[in-house]
């Protein structure tokens, strides 16, 4: 961990301006991530902006019938929220399936929006990685790349992006509030917030240098069945192979969202359109241009199998 | 004292103490929290700096360049290290790896440089100043690639014959009317144990004194004394607690010699642990396994061909995994071969992991014999009795001591309603899971070694044992002190128990499942001197002597036991050797893994519903810490079956899923009920004691019962462990 200069504000516009004043500074939520990075020298910010006590830790209703959800609500609250398993199961469904109860207690909003890739050679500082030092390289082509995304990848970097949380926002089609450095808010789509790698794999989201995330909202509750079905290797504590977030009608219409394939949740309208048609259509549909490896081809068999399981269920 | 023919009936029959289910007599220091562990001590008068190890970036080559300056200048950084200046170090006589690469790197995260600062972080940040030019070389990582180069082993220590043939194996297999020849793998394993290696080192002029965290303290002594080139007598090593070993601590690792040579060159103490992601391809692991079974039976299903080949890889100098032990006994059959042959790779060290040999040849032959099964229309458990023996089939003229497989597998068939299977695979169904139950033998060898206590009657009439033996978790002192109240007829209460510490009597240490068996008996032996002395203090006839509620009754007498120490405290001190019962009779352990699966149809997601175990293991001394013990490597077996493998990188030639995240092993939510059947037993030929181990037993077979289990419930047979969903689909 390289030695760093710690901040602790009060307000949104003091978390900003103390961003402004330094280039290499991060803000500090829950730390579940962050520190860990740190500690490898993945992330070796200059300045930690501690905003844990800046409020934006409630849940509250908005003008349009939905919910909006301050950035620093612990994982652990947002899934328990009484409105939030009531009108957006998917949700927390997604938000219990990750980590572990004491990390939910730490993790926040914004924090898990934020989470970075669980690529293995992202995190081995001895290894090439385009994520973390540009134009170095990508050690996981060729390598072990079990877990990592099977669409929207690129020579420059197969990794995933890991929340499950985010799945379920995605499918919700949330919006994340902002504030800029220079004072000015913005809402963001959620489908334009976590970016595909490109050429530039360590450009993940559409923020700015130091925009800090106020909020995200969720717009009226979407009637239907929720589901969210984490694949992993055990039953508990790990990351998701692939992850199905979805909210069917009992004609089989419906939504759904896709984690652990990409570097961000994936989703396709024109699939969606296809939901009553089967698990097949779909996922040949939400998964055309897929460039799997030997290695995570299964992904893409699995992606459909779960969509499957879940359009069963629905018929139940 | 020796142990030379069966022992009779002896004070340990009696079982007031032993045998009883009794919780751990230092629970409630690890409870608490005051249960000091290596990195915990804080007995040095001179706070100690603290050490960072900086693993090597590359698997095979040499160290070019070193720049230590900025790490140097940075702040509080005491010392730096490295090859160049830590004087000439030899190995251990254990493990086979160089601790400090230089100029020569051998594998990944190999030692290169040990950073000093005043604090963790300094030492931390100042390791990442370090910059290391290396000159990469190519190395072997890939064992299936390398299976042409693979050698048969040299005579050694804990080396098997490289081959073992009984009958004409060959004929036997191309006549037999019903045959299986299969090929199965196992991953590289890692121990995974929760407390990290770690080592505070303090010097004294040239005495060397650490708190560590290894298994066989006796090694330690002399393994450290030979990598150091110092004398045996001036190293002291305590070791009290143990979070976990599995056989990753057996004896002197890095921490060991980084902290002992950083602590000499500031001469101050250093403390330092390997932190989480260096563990993994700096330490030792369970070497990866390709194995070729070949079965040959009669219609009836009477075995008549048995072959078994292993190939595994590892350092020059590194041992084999002898995956084809378990073979070699567990079922008649006239006609046998075994093999074991050996690559070299440049990965981390091999070497022993909880059942080395045993649990993985036993995830390959349980499978084969529910192959086997399948193809003769037989119950598998039926086909296990079918083939049962009672003398080493390889050495027909050597009766097993005591064998009872068949009571644990028709027990264990019972109790877990095995008569409900569907022998037809894919056939049961619940909602969206495919259920499925299997079956495998379980068995490990008991060996049982040298070890030695000193016992003490003190003043107020309590008992004292010390050993350097040690407690992984395992219940070492709680079986030793219960060994002890028996012995000297006093209450547990009255018994305190030091281990761990090199000042004590030497034990057997804890590997091997011999630690319980050996270290008890140890305690015996001095107990049995201690009873001399106070029948010479007293006055009374020994052998009429019966020491209970801290009185001895001789005849009509009664005699206090405290006054036996009322001129002073007593002690005695022995060693328990043994004679050849091991070479008259075969001593192993034997049980019986049932497991029932469900498969989720369209993902393939696998959950253990059920499993039980039923164990025999000589006298069991605490039915709580034995069941702790197999509850505990049945879920180990979970984890084998599910989830772990080191995955080699075999570009780079290193193990990529080097921290928790990427190297999995059970949480809460896969372990299912967890039953265990302890069948009755008592082993004569073992030593007084009557006891052997059951802490590698419960592991080995529990991967191929789950393994057998998902092939009824799915139909897909899975030859490549760990079987994940992928695999399914
Ligand atoms: C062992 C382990 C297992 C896990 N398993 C899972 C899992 O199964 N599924 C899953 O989804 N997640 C999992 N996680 C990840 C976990 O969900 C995230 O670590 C957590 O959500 C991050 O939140 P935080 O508040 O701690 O973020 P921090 O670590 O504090 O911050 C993360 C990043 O976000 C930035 N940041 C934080 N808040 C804001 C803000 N308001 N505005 C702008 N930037 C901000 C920080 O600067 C930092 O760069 C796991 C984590 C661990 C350690
Ligand atoms: S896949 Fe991406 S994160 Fe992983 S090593 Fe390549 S560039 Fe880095």
């Amino acid at each position: 961990m390289k030695e760093f200069t710690y901040e602790k504000v009060s307000t949104i516009e003091e978390a900003v301006s103390a961003a402004s004043k330094n280039e290499n500074a991060r803000y500090l939520a829950g730390g579940t991530n962050l520190l860990d990075l740190m500690k490898l020298e993945i992330e070796k910010p200059a300045h930690i902006i501690d905003i844990s006590r800046i409020g934006l830790d409630q849940i509250t209703p908005t003008a349009d019938g939905g919910l909006k959800i301050g950035a620093l609500v612990s994982n652990t609250n947002l899934a328990a929220d009484k409105r939030v398993r009531k009108d957006y199961g998917v949700l927390s469904r997604a938000l219990l399936a990750g980590a572990s109860g004491q990390l939910r207690n730490k993790a926040t909003t914004g924090g898990n929006l934020l989470q970075r890739t669980r690529c293995p050679y992202f995190y081995d500082t001895n290894q090439a990685c385009n994520k973390r030092n540009p134009g170095e390289g990508c050690a996981a082509i060729g390598g072990h790349t079990r877990s990592l995304g099977v669409i929207g990848t690129r020579t420059e970097c197969l990794a995933t992006y890991p929340s499950d949380m985010a799945v379920a926002m995605a499918l919700l089609d949330a919006r994340i509030e902002t504030l800029k450095i220079d004072g000015t808010a913005r809402s963001i789509d959620f489908k334009d917030f976590h970016q595909l790698p490109g050429e530039t794999p360590q450009i993940e989201t559409s923020l700015t240098p130091g925009e800090l995330i106020t909020s995200v909202l969720l717009p009226p509750p979407l009637e239907g069945k929720h589901y969210y079905h984490k694949v992993r290797d055990k039953a508990s504590y790990a990351f998701a192979l692939v992850s199905v977030a979805a909210v069917l009608q009992p004609d089989g219409s419906g939504k759904i969202a896709v984690g652990g394939i990409a570097a961000k949740p994936w989703r396709s309208e024109a699939a969606e359109r296809l939901l009553p048609s089967g698990a097949g259509l779909v996922a040949a549909k939400l998964l055309e241009g897929a460039s799997a490896t030997e290695e995570n081809k299964f992904k893409l068999k699995l992606v459909e199998n779960t969509i499957a399981s879940i359009i069963t269920q629905n018929k139940a | 004292m020796k142990f030379d023919s069966p022992a009779g009936n002896n004070p340990t029959d009696k079982q007031k103490v032993i045998g009883k289910p009794v919780n751990r007599i230092e629970g409630p220091l690890k409870t608490t929290g005051r249960a000091t562990y290596a990195y915990e001590y804080t007995e040095t008068e001179i706070k100690p700096a603290y050490g960072y190890v900086l693993g090597a970036g590359i698997a095979l080559g040499e160290i070019v360049k070193m720049d230590l300056e900025k790490a140097e200048k940075a702040n509080g950084v005491l010392h730096i290290v490295t090859a160049e200046n830590a004087g000439e170090l030899d190995t251990g006589l254990f493990y086979a790896d160089r601790f400090l690469a230089g100029p020569k790197v051998d594998h990944y995260h190999q030692a290169v440089a040990v950073v000093v600062a005043e604090t963790f972080e300094q030492a931390r940040s100042a390791a990442a100043l370090i910059e290391v030019e290396y000159k990469k070389q190519n190395g072997s990582f890939d064992l299936e690639a390398s299976l042409g180069s693979a050698k048969p082993l040299e005579p050694a220590p804990f080396t098997p014959p490289s081959e073992t043939r009984r009958g004409d194996f060959e004929k036997a297999f191309e006549e037999a009317a019903v045959t299986i020849d299969q090929t199965y793998t196992t991953p590289d394993q890692s121990h995974a144990m929760m407390e990290p290696h770690a080592t505070i080192a303090k010097w004294n002029g040239d005495k060397l004194m650490c708190w560590c965290t290894i298994q066989q303290i006796n090694w330690g002594v002399r393994d450290l004394a030979n990598i150091l080139k110092i004398p045996a007598e001036n190293i002291r090593l305590i070791s009290a607690y143990i979070g976990g070993g599995f056989g990753g601590k057996g004896t002197v690792l890095s921490d060991l010699v980084a902290a002992s040579l950083a602590a000499r060159a500031i001469d101050r103490p250093v403390k330092l642990t390997l932190q989480r992601p260096l563990i993994f391809n700096n330490t030792t692991h369970r070497p990866a396994t390709i194995q070729k079974i070949k079965l040959g039976a009669t219609t009836e299903g009477m075995l008549t061909a048995i072959g078994h080949e292993s190939w595994s890889g590892n350092i020059p100098g590194g041992r084999t995994e002898a995956a084809t032990t378990s073979t070699r006994i567990l079922y008649a059959g006239a006609n046998r071969l075994t093999r074991l042959r050996l690559c070299e790779l440049n990965l981390a060290e091999g070497n022993a992991m909880r059942a080395p040999g045993e649990a993985p040849g036993m995830m390959a032959l349980e499978i084969a014999m529910d192959e086997l099964a399948e193809k003769l229309d037989i119950d598998p458990v039926a086909l296990r009795i079918k083939n049962d023996t009672q003398v080493d089939p390889e050495n027909p003229e050597i009766p097993f001591s005591t064998r009872k497989l068949v009571e644990c597998l028709e027990q264990g068939a019972e109790a877990f309603g095995w008569s409900k299977r569907n022998p037809k695979p894919g056939r049961v169904k619940d909602g969206l899971w495919l259920l499925g139950m299997g079956v495998a033998s379980a068995t490990r060898g008991a060996p049982i070694t040298k070890s030695a206590a000193r016992v003490t009657l003190e003043r107020d009439g309590t008992i004292l044992v010390q050993t350097d033996m040690t407690d992984l978790g395992t219940g070492s002192y709680t079986i030793i002190a219960q060994t002890a109240a028996e012995m000297m007829g006093v209450s547990l209460e009255s018994v305190t128990v030091k281990l761990g510490d090199s000042l004590f009597p030497e034990s057997s240490g804890s590997g091997g499942q011999w630690g319980a068996a050996s270290a008890t008996s140890g305690v015996y032996a001095a107990c049995v001197k201690l009873r001399e002395q106070v029948a010479q203090q007293l006055g009374f006839d020994i052998e009429k002597a019966d020491f209970d509620d801290s009185k001895i009754k001789v005849g009509s007498k009664t005699y206090s036991l405290k006054k036996a120490a009322r001129k002073g405290k007593l002690v005695a001190e022995d060693t328990m050797t043994y004679g050849d019962l091991s070479k008259e009779y075969a001593q192993d352990t034997f049980g019986a893994h049932f497991v029932e699966v469900a498969v989720h149809e369209y993902t393939k997601e696998i959950r253990v519903k059920r499993m039980l175990a039923a164990c025999h293991a000589g006298r069991i001394l605490n039915p709580k810490a034995a069941r702790s013990q197999v509850i505990g490597a049945m879920t180990w077996g979970v984890g084998a079956a599910m989830m772990e493998e080191l995955v080699v990188d075999t570009r780079l030639g290193y193990f990529v899923n080097h921290d928790l995240a990427g190297y999995e092993v059970p949480v809460h939510a896969d372990i299912p009920s967890q039953q265990v059947i302890l069948v009755e037993d008592e082993d004569p030929t073992m030593s007084p004691m009557k006891a052997k181990g059951i802490g590698e037993l419960g592991l080995c077979g529990v991967a191929a019962a789950i393994a057998n289990a998902i092939y009824n419930a799915t139909g897909t047979r899975v030859r490549e462990y760990p079987i994940t969903c992928d695999k399914l689909l």
